[in-house]
């Protein structure tokens, strides 16, 4: 776990004073990946670099597993943290395996492990090892080389791992990928994560929760789920941008729809899970139109009822949500509810 | 020029002896004084690039002290140090340093920084970034500083005959003496074939020294 108490950071250079952070307090729970998001020069990197200890505080405190990180041996504490830059960092004179390796090598294994690990995780990342353990990291592509670069942050299966834009420099398609690949990764290894982006849309698909910051000071901190629900001001809202409706339906679960069934009702029809989010759930209610009762009723994970709602009310969700600008796919969903 | 050649060419067969001694006492010098200037550049390097303090003073004087003469350079440590090898070696380190200093510190400087922070933020101590990534990949800019080095020496010893350090000069100022040329060239020659020979062989050394992932990035 780590937790950030009233942290601030101000630089001083050429007589001039910035503010980087400003009083920020955060903590990121065991497993947990939160994403820091905002406008360049926010303080997300700095933020992020006095965890390792790459910059030093000048207020507040930071604790990593409840130790104070300025009271540390900065090697040790780094060695126990996974960094992945923008730039990738790679050592150009190591080939792959040896810059997976880096870290179990400072921490002296043997090589026979260091390798057996170096191939482990690059199959991890998608990368065969036979294909690329011995090339080096010029003979990659920038995605090939953010992989290497996430396997290098994992290769000492450290508990908490940074990532300062890890996919920020590479084309969209491939960022997609990566993305994808990375939730798979962190549903395998669940680490703690913190996660640096400018994307929104990134911040979502990856975020237990969404650290919104602007000019050095947190503007929300909130799951995906609120932060689309319940924007705590214009900015934030601005900057979830154009399509918030449609992913607050990625991100609204069945159960928090439901209400009480009406007395009486019974189901007659097929129960959803009530985890599944509004947008799934219509589209099973599209795939199964026939399977249908007179609502939609929502089960519990052993499908025990557990809530209802109506036709009705889901739609006018849906529709509330998805606004006049609804895409294509969703025609399909909405259509289904009315039949 | 070519009765010249030949004749120079059975100036030396006739006082091999002699030839191969010289020879030798160049090649000593040369090869000493970059590995000595080697030894004391690398360091100063290394500390210029740590302690930003020092950086511009010491590369203000390496700039300096490669604009003085090498002559000047030997005629100030007449009166210190005298004649003979010692002092000409230590002239000839002086020499070296100067390249190889600049060099080393310049390339230690040009580290990629997202490398030097990536290896910072996964735990590398002091003596490991230094060993493990900013010499390694500073090598190929050393290893020209290096080659620049012993090529200028080679040179350079020439000019040790004037104290009486020994070398290949010792022929070339004898045939300017006696004015002489095949005595002159059978000094001169063999220098410009050594500078030559040290510039291809250096060049091939490079290929083994520096890190294979780096090599088509130098050439
Ligand atoms: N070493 C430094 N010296 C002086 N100012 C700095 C330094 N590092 C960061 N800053 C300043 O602190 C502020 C926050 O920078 P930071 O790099 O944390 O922003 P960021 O949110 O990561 O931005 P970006 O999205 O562009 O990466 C900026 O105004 C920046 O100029
Ligand atoms: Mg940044």
């Amino acid at each position: 776990m780590i937790t950030l108490e009233h942290v601030s950071k101000t630089f001083t250079s050429h007589g001039q004073t910035v503010t980087a952070v400003d009083d920020v307090s955060l903590e990121v729970g065991e497993g947990e990946l939160h994403v820091l998001i905002g406008p360049s020069g926010s303080g997300k990197t700095t933020t992020m670099r006095m965890i390792n200890c790459l910059e030093t505080p000048t207020g507040g405190r930071i604790t990593v597993d409840g130790r104070d990180v300025q009271t540390m041996n900065v090697v040790d504490l780094r060695r126990g943290i996974g960094y992945v830059i923008q730039q990738g960092g790679l050592f150009p004179h190591f080939t792959v395996a040896d810059n997976v390796a880096v870290v179990p090598r400072l921490l002296g294994w043997p090589r026979q492990k260091r390798r057996q690990r170096a191939e482990e995780l690059l199959a991890l990342v998608g990368l065969p090892p036979e294909l690329f353990a011995d090339r080096y990291p010029r003979q990659l592509s920038g995605g090939q080389q953010q992989r290497v670069g996430v396997a290098r942050a994992l290769a000492a299966d450290p508990p908490i791992v940074l990532m300062d834009e890890p996919f920020g420099a590479v084309d969209p398609i491939t960022r997609k990928q990566l993305q994808r690949e990375l939730r798979r990764i962190q549903a395998e290894v669940r680490k703690t994560i913190v996660f640096v982006t400018h994307d929104i849309a990134e911040a979502f698909l990856l975020g237990d929760r969404i650290v919104l910051m602007a000019e050095g000071r947190i503007v929300q901190n909130a799951t995906p789920a609120d932060l689309l629900r319940n924007p705590a001001d214009p900015f934030v809202t601005s900057f979830i941008g154009e399509d918030r409706g449609l992913r607050s339906l990625r991100f609204t679960s069945l159960a928090e729809l439901a209400g009480p069934a009406p007395p009486g009702a019974r189901p007659n029809g097929m129960i959803l899970p009530g985890t599944l989010s509004i947008l799934d759930a219509g589209r099973e209610l599209a795939a199964h139109r026939d399977a249908a009762g007179d609502g939609i009723w929502v089960g519990d994970t052993t499908g025990q009822p557990i809530g209802y709602l109506t036709f009705q009310q889901f739609a006018t969700v849906l529709g509330e949500s998805l606004g006049d600008d609804a895409e294509t796919p969703h025609d399909e969903t909405a259509h289904a509810i009315h039949h | 020029m070519f009765d010249d050649l030949a004749a120079s060419v059975t100036f030396i067969q006739e006082n091999q002896e002699r030839f191969l001694e010289l020879l030798t006492e160049h090649l000593q010098l040369t090869i000493l004084s970059v590995v000595i200037g080697l030894l004391i550049a690398l360091p100063l390097a290394v500390i210029a690039s740590r302690i930003e303090l020092l950086a511009k003073p010491l590369t203000w004087l390496a700039a300096i002290g490669q604009t003085i003469p090498s002559l000047a350079i030997l005629g100030l440590m007449l009166p210190l140090l005298g004649t003979g090898f010692v002092p000409s070696l230590f002239a000839l380190t002086i020499r070296a340093i100067l390249p190889i200093f600049l060099n080393g510190y310049v390339g230690i400087r040009a580290t990629d920084p997202a490398i030097v922070d990536a290896a910072r933020g996964m735990g590398t101590g002091n003596a490991q970034l230094l060993l493990m990534v900013e010499l390694p990949l500073a090598s190929p800019v050393i290893f020209a500083g290096i080659k620049t080095a012993t090529v200028q020496n080679i040179g350079l010893a020439t000019l040790a005959a004037f104290i009486g350090g020994g070398g290949l000069g010792d022929l070339i100022l004898q045939g300017l003496a006696m004015v002489d040329a095949p005595v002159l060239l059978a000094g001169a020659v063999p220098v410009a074939l050594l500078a030559i020979v040290a510039e291809l062989g250096l060049g091939r050394l490079q290929r083994v020294v520096v890190p294979a992932g780096l090599q088509s990035a130098t050439q």
